[in-house]
């Protein structure tokens, strides 16, 4: 009777057309928004997260994400070496300071100053130059939404100088690093070159990034240095997660994505959830001849959920194909780019309509199934 | 037990009871009905509008569980049934015609004729060429991948009459089959029912109001407020199966001023 439940759902166009947009708007509006919500998330850590190098960083015991920092004295940075199970510690600066292009345009800028002689914690990937010509004096490594920021409609060149401080800097890199919370240039120099950029304070030590020795995991090595020093220590991933929790309990980003997910669920489930139910009650007629006939209530059952699933399926597939086609169109965008559509949200908006599919089977089923057979001679 | 109380009929019923609610708001609509059918006979179930027919006619197809008394459809009592088994019972034995014809609107004439033997098992391409050769021999040979909406309410009928003949029942139940039809289409079907429903293993039971068509019948149950009052035998009764599938007989004279 497979074929009997298909053609039943897709004999009328128009109400099966509107059952399967309304599955995949639902689809689309939820893998869209959670996804530009966990991306945008994801961005308040991406200095973190770039940083592949360490995979311990210690900082302030009351240091609670990227953007906060109270500057640690240098002495820490030897404690922290001291702690049995460290490999390697060097130092990670962060300051914001303007840098302004011989044009005069100017932005606030994220200034990271990376060990002098390791260079550990330099990005990556880069598209021109080499981050190793960041030993050459007053050198910056810039990334590229920066570079286009302070020189747009230019070509990415280096050589170019920036004034920073009174300092000039020249341009030895251009990065592509993933695109920070706040939309600014993100610049890599040596820890010395960042303090003078800066100007001088009693302390400039932002965060000690750190590696484990073989054998150590990075979880026992913030325990240990947490213990030996009393400075707070945390795995890149904890770290990450802590900036994340940040923005989360102390920004309204949440509730504005919060209630649109929510609507999207509750619109998306009505209105899907609806169509479906009044599509089986519009059928009842057939369903009791159905039943009269002789179709066994197992097999209508079988029939409603080949129904609902076959829709949910379809609308899923389409407002999946919707939202993939949205994220490939913007991640080439600048302002946009690294926001992709993740599969944890492509899985949870699946859970979702899954959800929405049984919750309207079963209240459709629960029709038919007290559906008295001998209401079909009533005219 | 399936026990056989009377192999001669097709449907017995004996003071059959049928209360819809309970208390000051219970609705008696069967009050002691006995009705019997025989094989091979057009059964016409006729009266008033709700003096029961349909719950007769509901419970003698075992879609409605009666309040009391005895029935027995082909021999089998169906409260000796499961729910289940009375299912297959259903499936195996019975075939339906409605007023409103029921036919699935996305299936074609074909599919829609098919839809009992698939229900059954047969495989869909074989059930489809089964219900194509019965839809042919009715006159639909043309229009057998025509969709419901595009045929007359007498074709549609005639699809309907091949639903419930396709998987050759010994019982088809037919509810008022000439109501949505003008009077040329309704003698056409109730031609067609009486050519090809009617056999010697088989019983057919015909609920109307349809005066028109009243000769047709092989018996008349004359029923009102729940109640059988009456049984006829018309003329055509009498004559043979061969003689009947020469043309309809006229009505008797005292049906034609009860209902026309």
């Amino acid at each position: 009777m497979n074929f009997v439940a298909l053609r039943m759902l897709t004999g009328d166009r128009a109400k099966y057309f509107g059952l399967v947009f309304a599955i995949a708007f639902c689809t689309f509006l939820l893998e869209n928004q959670t996804s530009i919500f966990a991306n945008i998330m994801k961005r308040t850590a991406s200095q973190i997260l770039d940083v592949t190098d360490a995979e311990v960083w210690v900082m302030d015991p009351q240091t609670e994400y990227w953007e906060q920092t109270k500057a640690l004295k240098d002495t820490d940075l030897t404690r922290v070496r001291g702690v049995p199970g460290v490999q390697w510690a060097v130092r990670l600066f962060k300051g914001n300071p303007v840098a302004r292009t011989l044009e005069g345009k100017f932005a606030s800028s994220f200034l990271i100053g990376i060990d002098d002689a390791t260079l550990a914690g330099a990005p990556r990937e880069m598209l021109s130059g080499s981050w190793e010509r960041l030993r050459e004096p007053d050198s910056v490594v810039i990334d590229q939404a920066g570079y286009i920021l302070l020189f747009p409609d230019q070509p990415l060149s280096l050589g170019r100088t920036l004034e920073m401080n009174d300092h000039r800097v020249t341009i030895v890199g251009i990065s592509d690093v993933p695109a920070p919370f706040v939309s600014l240039p993100v610049m890599h120099t040596r820890y010395s070159e960042a303090i003078n950029f800066l100007g001088r304070e009693r302390t400039q030590l932002s965060f000690i990034i750190a590696r484990p020795q073989a054998g150590v995991s990075a979880s026992d090595l913030t325990s240990r240095i947490h213990a030996q020093t009393g400075l707070r220590a945390r795995t890149s991933l904890e770290f990450m997660w802590d900036c994340v929790r940040y923005y989360l309990q102390h920004t309204g980003i949440p509730v504005n994505f919060g209630i649109t997910i929510a609507v999207a669920i509750i619109v998306g489930a009505v209105v899907a959830g609806q169509t479906f139910y009044l599509f089986t009650v519009e059928n009842l007629k057939q369903f009791g001849a159905l039943k009269a006939i002789g179709i066994t209530n197992v097999r209508l059952i079988g029939m409603i959920l080949l129904q609902a699933f076959t829709a949910g399926t379809l609308g899923f597939s389409m407002g999946t194909g919707m939202a993939a086609t949205f994220f490939e169109i913007f991640r080439h965008k600048l302002a946009t780019r690294g926001i992709i559509l993740m599969w944890q949200c492509v899985a949870l908006t699946g859970a979702c309509i899954l959800f929405v599919v049984i919750v309207a089977s079963i209240l459709s089923i629960r029709r038919v199934l007290v559906l008295e057979p001998a209401a079909v001679f009533r005219g | 037990m399936a026990n056989v109380m009377n192999e001669g009929f097709g449907v017995s019923c004996r003071n059959i009871r049928k209360r819809f609610g309970s208390g000051e708001a219970a609705v008696e609509a069967l009050r002691g009905v006995d009705f019997e059918t025989r094989f091979g006979e057009l059964s016409f179930l006729v009266g008033p509008s709700g003096c029961g027919k349909t719950t007769l006619i509901s419970i003698i197809a075992g879609l409605l569980d009666r309040t009391d008394g005895e029935l027995t459809v082909l021999g089998t009592d169906l409260d000796e049934l499961s729910p289940g088994e009375r299912v297959l019972f259903r499936r195996r034995n019975l075939g339906f015609i409605f007023q409103q014809f029921n036919l699935l609107p996305a299936l074609t004439a074909a599919e829609n004729v098919a839809v009992p033997l698939i229900a059954a098992g047969t495989p869909r391409r074989r059930a489809v060429d089964q219900a194509s050769a019965l839809l042919s021999q009715l006159g639909l040979g043309t229009r057998l991948q025509a969709l419901p909406s595009t045929l007359s309410g007498g074709q549609q009928q005639r699809v309907a009459i091949a639903r419930a003949l396709v998987h050759e029942p010994r019982l088809v139940v037919c509810d008022e089959p000439t109501a949505a039809l003008d009077h040329a289409s309704g003698e056409a079907v109730m031609e067609l029912l009486a050519a090809n429903a009617v056999r010697p293993g088989r019983t057919v039971i015909v609920v109307t109001h349809d005066a028109r068509v009243f000769h047709y019948a092989h018996s008349i149950a004359h029923m009102d407020d729940g109640r059988i009052v009456n049984v006829t035998r018309p003329e055509r009764a009498a004559r043979s199966e061969e003689s009947w599938r020469e043309g309809p007989t006229q009505p008797s004279p005292q049906f034609q001023e009860t209902y026309a």
